[in-house]
């Protein structure tokens, strides 16, 4: 039985597999409608997320399984003090494949080792999410044609941002890319980052000026600048708007550079790019849908004819 | 100069850094076992400048090695038997270590989960790197902080 921890959990040709049947799913959804029927997904959510916690939904509905689950801790039995291992054995009994959200760091990892159904890791605190970046991956492969060759365009806070981490990880599996990070000084990309990318060979720079290094890009990923982060509301002001997105800055961009964001969105990209065919956030967003549904018949190894 | 005489059975852990020793004989856990222990502190050394030295009489087999590679796989142990030096042994990092070093990173997971052990794996050999294998925190104090 295999669960989903981290997107490196996947070698490079599982995810060409998993990739390959999500765009089949795009194509043609009608086919795996009933792939799911009688199967069941608990979401067990410990902490709020509308957006990741519906895309899986959606994504077994779609399926034509059913949904069970909670989207707070406190009106789960956790806020009785069970333990995460208690928790999945119950569940296990009840559902054919949980996504769990816990906001501790390898909650996730703790309920796989005890679980008698699938896990996947739908975010563990500030360390992985990796439907979010397999989503990436998904959209960029789909939208660009291929992964790998290319220059990408990191923007605002690689810091703190786990999204960023996560894509840079798994985008070094794949040849000629090159990364440009785009922050303030005090959302810098960390060292021991920067320092996997030289002892991998791969090439980067830092900047600070986002139109400088427009007309570069052939991807733009922009991150939201996230209170919960800081320790202090006044570096938060003075850097949640360090960077907007403006049409006056597309028009340095090449024609065919695609502007990415995990979202939600809130200052970072100015509503009047929406409309810009390079701007590709919501596609993004319905390629997590199908992205999750691929992952849910891979993980319970079902096929369809 | 101070002279500590030879001991019959038992183990010698020589090139300890220095100040180092009172801390590693509470990580192999000496203090609960019935056993004399010498414990030499800030010993000239010509490869190291100040070394301390533990001259412990008890059986190798209670020695838990890899506890020893983690805190520092420099140190010499050698094994006596009746009085003399019969073997050297050589200290390598082990791949995981449980309930040892406890991840101190608040947001992990065993800093709720009763019973879960704290387990670290080695994921750069080269640096001597170990990280919690459920939140990948890297372990960062040497020999300080055990698991009671």
């Amino acid at each position: 039985m295999r669960h989903l921890m981290s997107p490196l959990d996947f070698s490079v040709e599982e995810l060409d597999r998993l990739f390959d049947l999500a765009n089949d799913i795009e194509k043609n959804p009608k086919k795996y409608a009933h792939a799911c029927d009688g199967l069941k997904m608990a979401t067990c959510f410990y902490e709020p997320s509308t957006r990741t916690r519906l895309s899986f939904e959606a994504a077994m509905l779609n399926l034509g399984g059913s949904v069970l689950g909670f989207s707070d801790a406190n009106s789960s039995s956790a806020a009785k003090g069970e333990s995460v291992s208690d928790t999945i054995r119950v569940i296990s009994c009840y559902a054919d494949i949980c996504a769990m959200r816990h906001p501790k760091e390898g909650a996730p990892m703790v309920a796989a080792s005890k679980s008698r159904i699938p896990v996947i890791n739908a975010g563990d605190g500030g360390h992985q999410h990796p439907t979010q970046t397999l989503t990436d991956l998904l959209t960029i492969r789909s939208l660009k044609g291929r992964l790998g060759d290319f220059t990408i365009g990191l923007c605002g806070d690689l810091k703190f941002g786990r999204t960023v981490h996560s894509l840079i990880n798994a985008l070094m599996r794949y040849e000629g890319i090159h990364f440009v990070f785009i922050s303030p000084e005090e959302l810098r990309i960390p060292d021991y980052i920067t320092e996997k990318l030289k002892d991998a060979g791969i090439t980067y720079e830092e900047v600070i000026s986002l139109e400088d290094v427009m007309p570069k890009l052939d991807l733009l990923y922009m991150t939201r600048v996230q209170r919960e982060r800081f320790f202090n509301e006044e570096d938060y002001v003075r850097l949640k708007d360090f960077y907007i997105l403006t049409s006056e800055k597309m028009e340095k961009a090449k024609d065919d550079m695609l502007v990415l964001h995990p979202l939600p969105r809130v200052n970072e990209i100015s509503v009047e790019i929406d409309d810009d065919p390079r701007a590709a956030y919501f596609k993004q967003a319905q390629y997590g849908v199908y992205v999750r549904m691929a992952l849910i018949l891979t993980l319970l190894d079902i096929k369809v004819a | 100069m101070l002279n500590v005489g030879k001991i019959e059975e038992g183990f010698v852990l020589d090139h300890i850094e220095a100040g180092k020793s009172l801390t590693l004989y509470y990580n192999l856990g000496l203090d609960k076992r019935d056993c004399t222990v010498a414990m030499i502190m800030n010993a000239k050394s010509g490869k190291m400048g100040k070394k301390d030295i533990l001259k412990v009489e008890c059986d190798i087999d209670d020695l838990d090695m890899d506890i020893l590679a983690v805190v520092d796989h420099n140190i010499t142990v050698n094994v006596v038997k009746d009085g003399e030096i019969v073997e050297k042994k050589e200290l390598v990092l082990p791949k995981e270590i449980t309930n040892v070093f406890k991840c101190k990173n608040p947001r992990c997971i065993t800093s709720i989960e009763q019973g879960l052990p704290h387990v670290f794996v080695l994921a750069d050999e080269k640096k001597e790197i170990y990280r919690c294998k459920y939140c990948e925190e890297k372990y960062k104090q040497r020999v300080k902080t055990v698991v009671q």
